[in-house]
């Protein structure tokens, strides 16, 4: 039972990294009906920049007290807006000149996008992984024999934030409902007098923006990163975006947690972390089976 | 005084000729219609004055300003609404999203505002849903606010969308056959509706087949045959005009 509830944790803040990634995917398969394979690289490319950015504040170890704050918002904000500038020109570029063509067009060309992302961080940083410092405190408490990190509760915490933020953006602001209205109908939200380039452009900053997010905490989490890191989280976020119904903001986020949860109760058994991505993926294939269109896709339609 | 100007227009897709050398006015104020069998190009012309299509030959001007080249969602912006034949309600919003998005192009809120919910943005999105529910009450759907546009009955939608598009604030609001699948009873109401919009000081021009309702509340009527513009007219000019009449019965043997 121990294990049970310490998997639980585990699963929740892998989960919330997930989730956050997942957003992204679904953001922009909402509103452009496109899979951006190169998304989980731009998660990467977070961890990448955030990296870079400690490095000329010259952070190599923990932080406490004021300069924590500090030094953690400028290189949380920066990989943000770094990572979203990223995906603006991968959309300008790469996608936008391939909008009106057949949909495997742009989905192979997001797959070429990955690849070069990948060599470039490779090219950046080295094959081998690369150690993120620990800028947290760590302190460990045991609840019942639980241990709940720190690090797990900043992770959890910090995906909420965002995930709350997103929300009220969404649903609260003109740009959020120029995103749904475009997703609905892009022809009718043009004659709304929605500039429909600008807003595709911005759905992209934003989801990448929230993958460099992603980026910065998997680096405080794990404390290492490597240029292929991104594969399989995108892949693994991508299921999740699809067990949550793919289009829908609540099923990424949903799905985000359930995948990290079920990746983390398979360690449950012996051998169970080699077998997770068997797990993770098998969720995949039964949602694809049984029910394409997600948790949530048929209750809540709503897309972005 | 002309708010709306097409000069020599023509409208090509491939070898297929939609609108050809089509020439009318549309004056402040009024309230005009076109009508054509189907397939003569009415639609292409409404496509053509929102952006949706650039004109292959030919000019068109609003409020004094050449708008043909422009993208969609400028025009919008320099004050003309419209909505479909065939309904383009956000299906998945609420009536109420759907008025407020429709007020998108006359909101200031910057994308920073936005992000950061600048205490400027959150008053401008109040006030732009109270004008949301003033404009829902002006087309008689004060009771659903809340329910999402794809559970609204079918007159509802459209009035719905009449109510969309005048949150744009435009000067001119084109109707593309706003009474289709309409019962006498829904005609009556939007018949009213179109003299209440015309009050507001909002041009109108409608495309529609019911002849009854063109012939009631239109000040000028044009008609469009397989692209060319055949007549132009009062109503009482087009309903005794010999190409009108062939136009839509055949000629006579």
């Amino acid at each position: 039972m121990h294990n049970v509830l310490q998997q639980l944790v585990n699963g929740l803040s892998l989960g919330g990294i997930y989730a956050l990634i997942a957003l992204g995917y679904t953001m922009v398969y909402g509103i452009i009906e496109l899979i951006n394979f190169a998304h989980g690289d731009v998660y990467t490319l977070g961890t990448f920049f955030s990296l870079a950015i400690l490095g000329l504040l010259g952070v190599s170890n923990q932080l406490h007290g004021t300069p924590l704050v500090i030094d953690v918002a400028i290189t949380v904000i920066g990989a943000m807006i770094l990572c979203g500038l990223v995906g603006v020109v991968i959309e300008r570029f790469a996608y936008r000149p391939l909008r009106n063509a057949p949909r495997l067009a742009p989905l192979i060309t997001a797959i070429g996008v990955s690849f070069i992302l990948e060599n470039v961080m490779q090219l950046w940083r080295g094959p081998s992984p690369v150690p993120f410092p620990q800028v947290f405190p760590n302190p460990a408490w045991v609840v019942g024999g639980i241990e709940i990190q720190a690090k797990q509760m900043m992770v959890i915490l910090f995906a909420i934030v965002m995930m709350v933020a997103l929300q009220l953006f969404i649903y609260n602001t003109k740009l959020g409902k120029a995103m749904r209205a475009t997703a609905q109908d892009r022809d009718a939200a043009q004659l709304m007098g929605i500039n429909v380039n600008a807003t595709i452009a911005l759905t992209f900053l934003i989801g990448s923006a929230l993958a460099g997010a992603a980026g910065f905490v998997s680096g405080v989490y794990y404390q290492s990163t490597w240029f292929f890191n991104g594969f399989n989280a995108g892949l693994k976020a991508f299921t999740a975006a699809v067990l949550g119904g793919i289009g829908n903001l609540a099923g990424a986020m949903l799905g985000g947690f359930l995948i990290g949860l079920i990746e983390a109760l398979a360690n449950l058994f012996p051998n169970g972390n080699q077998w997770s991505n068997v797990v993770v993926f098998s969720v995949l294939v039964l949602v694809l089976i049984f029910r394409p269109s997600g948790l949530l896709g048929e209750s809540l339609p709503e897309k972005v | 005084m002309p708010l709306l100007e097409m000069d020599n227009v023509t409208k090509m897709f491939g070898g297929l000729t939609a609108v050809h050398n089509v020439s009318f006015t549309v004056e402040q104020g009024a309230i005009v219609a076109m009508i054509g069998p189907n397939g003569a190009g009415k639609s292409t012309i409404f496509n053509l004055i929102t952006g949706i299509y650039e004109p292959t030959k030919g000019t068109i001007e609003f409020a004094d300003h050449h708008i043909e080249g422009l993208p969609t969602y400028q025009i919008t912006a320099s004050g003309i609404a419209r909505t479909f034949q065939n309904i383009r309600l956000f299906a998945f919003m609420s009536a109420l999203d759907n008025v407020m998005t429709g007020e998108h192009a006359r909101m200031k809120a910057k994308l920073w505002d936005s992000l950061l919910h600048t205490p400027g943005q959150r008053k401008e999105e109040a006030q732009v849903q109270a004008r949301a529910r003033e404009l829902l009450a002006f087309v008689g759907l004060e009771g659903d606010a809340e329910k999402y546009a794809r559970n609204l009955p079918y007159g509802s939608q459209r009035r719905l969308e009449i109510g969309r598009a005048l949150a744009s604030e435009p000067r001119l609001l084109l109707l593309d056959e706003p009474a289709a699948g309409m019962n006498p009873r829904e005609k009556e109401d939007l018949m009213d509706l179109i003299r209440r919009i015309r009050e507001r000081g909002v041009t109108v021009f409608l495309i529609e087949h019911d002849m009854g309702l063109v012939m009631n509340i239109s000040e000028r009527v044009t008609v469009l045959d397989h692209g060319d513009k055949i007549a132009e007219g009062t109503p009482a000019e087009i309903r005794s005009n010999q190409r009108v009449i062939e136009a839509y019965l055949g000629k006579p043997a």
